[in-house]
């Protein structure tokens, strides 16, 4: 194999598997690190960059990252990196001299959002330090999107929502509550420099069975629809004995808001087995813990209302398959119930946007955006969030708003929008001295922390209670040590090396081997540990000075515990701290100066 | 030396040998050694030799003397049995150990100061008692411990790391042990695990001392241009006389030679050990011929490394002295000590 290029910012990223795996590419092991030290501003600081919300995220944040984590692979369980990032927002000071000031002369370009949710607040932080007037247009009274009005309150607390939003308006965003968009065309009259449209996926998908629409069917709800309505106050209670039709991560926030409205008997109904449902594991547990039932292979028939009043539902019981493609119906039964609630997924709607005005659409009936720009076919009309691809998380949202802010810079600035800036990163070594190093590199053997919830019987007493109370001190000391600090990358310089074997023999996971070159499937077979995931890179030098041999590193197990360059007695490997730069719009200069010398020039998003 | 031990990683799986030991259960304690010096590497080699051949850790005697080399076995087998005797000692306590228990696998880890200045009238009646152990000279040229001035193995012409060049002839101990008698003679090379690690096989399955002369760079002191003895110098002047290839008795045999001039010799438990000269018509069962390889050589600059010579018919330390069969700690004790009327009874037989 060709010697690996190590100066392609993206080779190191990939070994960092939380951040290459999280959309926004937050900076987890650096976030741990301030987190271990104390240092909670910082870790609350270097996450906000990134991922703009880290006190919500660290509560609701769908995590990309922990199926990713390298510890799970070391383990068995991942860090708890979610968790943690809630306890920098919990342990937080004052942060508002911190926040990018706002410049009094402002650049005369005016941009509109539409809606207020995490992708459009985004793009609010993002634009707002450059001088921007950003015009906010939401539908409520509160901002938030979906963020508000589908979270309940149990799992994401109002003030850690509202800290969080105010922290952008308070930047001078001119928001208009209570003003929905009915017009596309009508805003587009109003002359601003770029539109961005983060809107979400607003529409319930609804289930057309039988008795759906007879008398008594406002006791069937569709899910998002009341979720909101419960956040807004409007609903506060729900019958005894309430079916939720479907298995998402709404179903579970349905199931458990019934829980506190009054439901007492609830019954979540599923058509297909366990391991097919799209919701976390973590919230099916949370669901289970307060006495939801699961109730597997059950497919809805239709709704049963008598004398103008739902009494139960009927379904026919399912016998699947090996890989549950195709089922056999066992049985049919009535399940009765006061209340259902579909939470069979949601879907994008634009019925403001006029089909005249030359925006294409496309499958779904979804305008085309381009994946790079997030630009739809009307130059200056940007999207991100659910209403860009349908619906995903707030993650995600945050990285769309991100990319679609650079965007609307280039694009207001005249500029062209698809040279994107370049990705940069910076290597620098943590050597202190002999054996010393700016990262605690011994291995901590300690197990995942739970999460301590608050109890059974005080939890239902009012919905705005918070059912997870966060790491304790103990807690905390003992998660942030379980990260294996990914990101402190071992860099080998092969005209030092005297192939000793030093650095083979300590390594306590023998992912490094000296051998022959060959190709990567031979390489892989000479490997001093069997290769087992062929997704993680092989570390390649180049010929060793003494014998032209290659010095190999599977990079899928190494804990970066540092030992192989405590033993090298060349210094010919290094641990070195590996800075993901991202490039956001206020780093615009990027858009124009050429690249340093130690990065190599890679598009985002390549 | 690092400054955290190497941690035990829990989920990796690691291959287990036929006792169901991992080669983590091999290892020692945290190397307090120069970074990089060749004696961790030896280390390494023993490690792999023991878990490969699945020889229960409490079955194994390591001992030692002074020096750099001596430190080593603490690095590895922690549940061995471990003896560090006094410098250029470490030949004369196994000879005891071994006389009173001869079931254990002995492994004696010495220098070329501990076996070839203090301890070589030693090492010469060892070898000539073919006490049965693996005999391990880490044979650098320097003492180390006291900064690096040329030991006896030192070649003429090799220089100090300040440039000073020796001029007293150097004790080689592969033509010491030809000279005196030795029944198993192996060269080998720190940052050679291939070569190394069947010899040392090989060397735990022989009925005798099986002496090694592994040669280990001193990363601190002797591993400059102008030694003889550097990593540099061992991969520019390594001539493989013979390439092994160690099969232990009950397994299949391993092709990894090519048979086509590879012979056999069966070992004294059974195990098989096949060799391939590398230039066709070494024979390392002819000990005048062995000398005379090794000494031609020499003469043109270069290291014979691999089994050099072996003899396999040669009786051992217990069978020359008609012992008992089994550990003395397993003989009665009655027979042991039989009572003073047995041993006026045998007085009175010499009168």
């Amino acid at each position: 194999m060709e010697p690996t290029n190590d100066r392609d910012p993206n080779y190191f990223h990939k070994v960092v598997d939380c951040q290459w795996a999280c959309p926004a590419h937050t900076d987890v092991p650096g976030y741990i690190r301030l987190i271990a030290q104390g240092r909670f501003d910082d870790a609350y600081m270097l996450n906000r960059e990134s991922n703009v919300f880290p006190g919500v995220l660290g509560r609701t944040c769908d995590r990309p990252c922990e199926p990713a984590c390298r510890r799970g692979r070391v383990d068995g369980s991942p860090v708890a990196i979610c968790r943690l990032k809630r306890v920098a927002a919990d342990l937080k000071g004052e942060i508002g001299d911190r926040i990018t000031p706002i410049p009094t002369e402002k650049n005369g370009k005016r941009v509109a959002c539409i809606g207020a949710g995490p992708s459009a607040l985004t793009v609010a932080n993002d634009l707002m330090p450059l001088g921007y007037d950003v015009v906010m247009f939401e539908q409520f009274a509160k901002p938030g999107g979906l963020m508000r009005s589908n979270i309940p309150e149990f799992r994401l607390p109002a003030h850690v929502l509202d800290d969080e939003t105010q922290i952008i308006l308070d930047m001078g965003v001119d928001i208009r509550y209570n003003s929905p968009i009915t017009s596309l065309r009508a805003l587009l009259e109003e002359k601003f420099d770029a539109i961005f449209v983060g809107v979400g996926a607003p529409r319930a998908k609804g289930l057309e069975l039988p008795g759906r629409h007879d008398e008594g069917d406002t006791n069937i709800h569709s899910g998002i629809d009341w979720l909101e309505s419960v956040a807004f106050g409007h609903v506060d209670s729900i019958g005894e004995r309430v079916l939720i039709i479907g298995v998402g991560n709404t179903a579970m926030d349905c199931c458990r808001s019934s829980r506190r409205l009054g439901g007492r008997n609830i019954k979540v109904m599923a058509r297909r087995p366990r391991e097919y449902f799209k919701a976390s594991p973590w919230e099916l547990e949370d669901a289970e813990e307060e006495g939801v039932e699961i109730v597997v292979n059950h497919a809805p028939k239709r709704f049963v209302l008598e004398n103008g009043k739902l009494v139960g539902m009927e379904f026919d019981v399912l016998e699947w398959d090996e890989g549950a493609q195709h089922s056999t119906v066992l049985d049919t039964v009535i399940v009765p119930c006061d209340d259902v609630i579909l939470a069979i997924g949601q879907e994008n709607a634009f019925p403001w946007i006029e089909r005249d005005l030359g925006m294409e659409f496309g499958e779904w009936d979804m305008p085309v955006v381009d994946e790079v720009t997030f630009q739809s076919t009307i130059p200056g009309v940007f999207f991100g969030g659910d209403a860009a691809f349908g619906p995903k998380n707030i993650i995600w949202a945050v990285a769309h708003g991100h990319q679609a802010a650079l965007s609307m810079h280039a694009h207001c600035m005249g500029n062209s929008i698809t040279d994107r800036p370049v990705l940069e990163m910076a290597l620098s070594s943590t050597k202190m001295g002999m054996n010393e190093w700016s990262y605690h590199n011994d291995y901590n053997p300690s197990s995942r922390q739970k999460m301590t919830h608050i109890e059974l019987s005080k939890r239902f007493e009012s919905l705005e209670l918070e059912v997870e109370l966060g790491f304790n001190a103990e807690q905390t000391a003992r998660e942030v040590q379980r990260c294996l600090n990914c990101d402190v990358q071992t860099t080998f310089k092969a005209p030092l090396c005297i192939e000793c074997d030093a650095c083979i023999d300590i390594c306590p996971v023998q992912c490094l081997t000296i051998t022959e070159n060959g190709d990567e499937e031979q390489l892989r077979e000479r490997l001093s540990a069997p290769t087992v995931n062929l997704k993680q890179s092989l570390y390649v030098s180049a010929g060793l000075p003494q014998t032209g041999r290659v010095m190999v590193k599977d990079e899928n197990v190494c804990v970066h515990c540092g030992l192989c360059a405590e033993r090298c007695p060349t210094a010919a490997w290094d641990m070195e701290e590996f800075e993901l730069k991202i490039p956001y719009a206020k780093d615009s200069g990027l858009l124009t100066i050429p690249v340093r010398r130690a990065s190599t020039k890679i598009e985002v998003g390549s | 030396m690092t400054s955290i031990a190497k941690p035990i990683i829990p989920l990796v799986a690691l291959p287990k040998n036929e006792i169901g030991l991992t080669i983590r259960d091999y290892e020692g304690a945290v190397s307090t050694l120069c970074a990089g010096c060749g004696h961790d590497s030896v280390t390494a080699a023993i490690t792999h030799a023991f878990w490969e051949l699945s020889t229960p850790p409490h079955s194994i005697a390591k001992l030692s003397g002074i020096g750099c080399s001596s430190k080593t076995p603490t690095y590895f087998v922690r549940g061995a049995h471990g003896f560090n005797s006094a410098h250029g000692r470490m030949v004369t306590i196994a000879t005891g150990a071994n006389a009173a228990n001869r079931e254990l696998t002995y492994i004696g880890i010495s220098g070329d100061g501990d076996s070839l200045s203090i301890g070589i009238g030693h090492l010469a009646h060892a070898i000539r008692r073919n006490v049965n152990m693996v005999y391990v000279i880490e044979n650098n040229g320097v003492y180390g411990l006291t900064k690096g001035q040329f030991s006896a193995s030192a070649d003429i012409g090799s220089r100090l790391k300040k440039g000073e060049p020796n001029a007293i002839a150097p004790i080689d101990p592969v033509l010491l042990g030809l000279s005196m008698g030795a029944t198993f003679l192996a060269r080998s090379f720190s940052g050679d695990k291939a070569q190394l690690v069947p010899i040392l096989k090989a060397a735990a399955a022989h009925n005798g001392l099986a002496l090694i002369d592994v040669i280990s760079p001193c990363v601190t002191f002797n591993d400059h241009e102008g030694s003889t003895k550097s990593y540099r110098f061992m991969r520019e002047h390594e001539v493989k006389e013979i390439e092994t290839d160690f099969v232990p008795i009950r397994k299949e045999i391993h092709k990894s030679l090519d048979e086509n001039d590879a012979t056999e010799i069966t070992m004294h438990d059974g195990s098989v050990v096949r060799f391939r000269s590398v230039p066709t018509g070494y024979d390392p069962y002819d000990r005048q011929k062995v000398e005379e390889y090794i000494r031609e050589r020499r003469s043109r600059g270069e290291i014979a490394t691999g089994l050099l010579y072996v003899d396999e018919s040669s009786l051992d330390v217990h069978e020359l002295n008609n012992t008992p069969d089994h550990a003395l700690n397993t003989v009665p004790y009655s027979k042991l000590c039989p009572g003073s009327a047995e041993l006026a009874k045998m007085q009175a037989s010499f009168r």
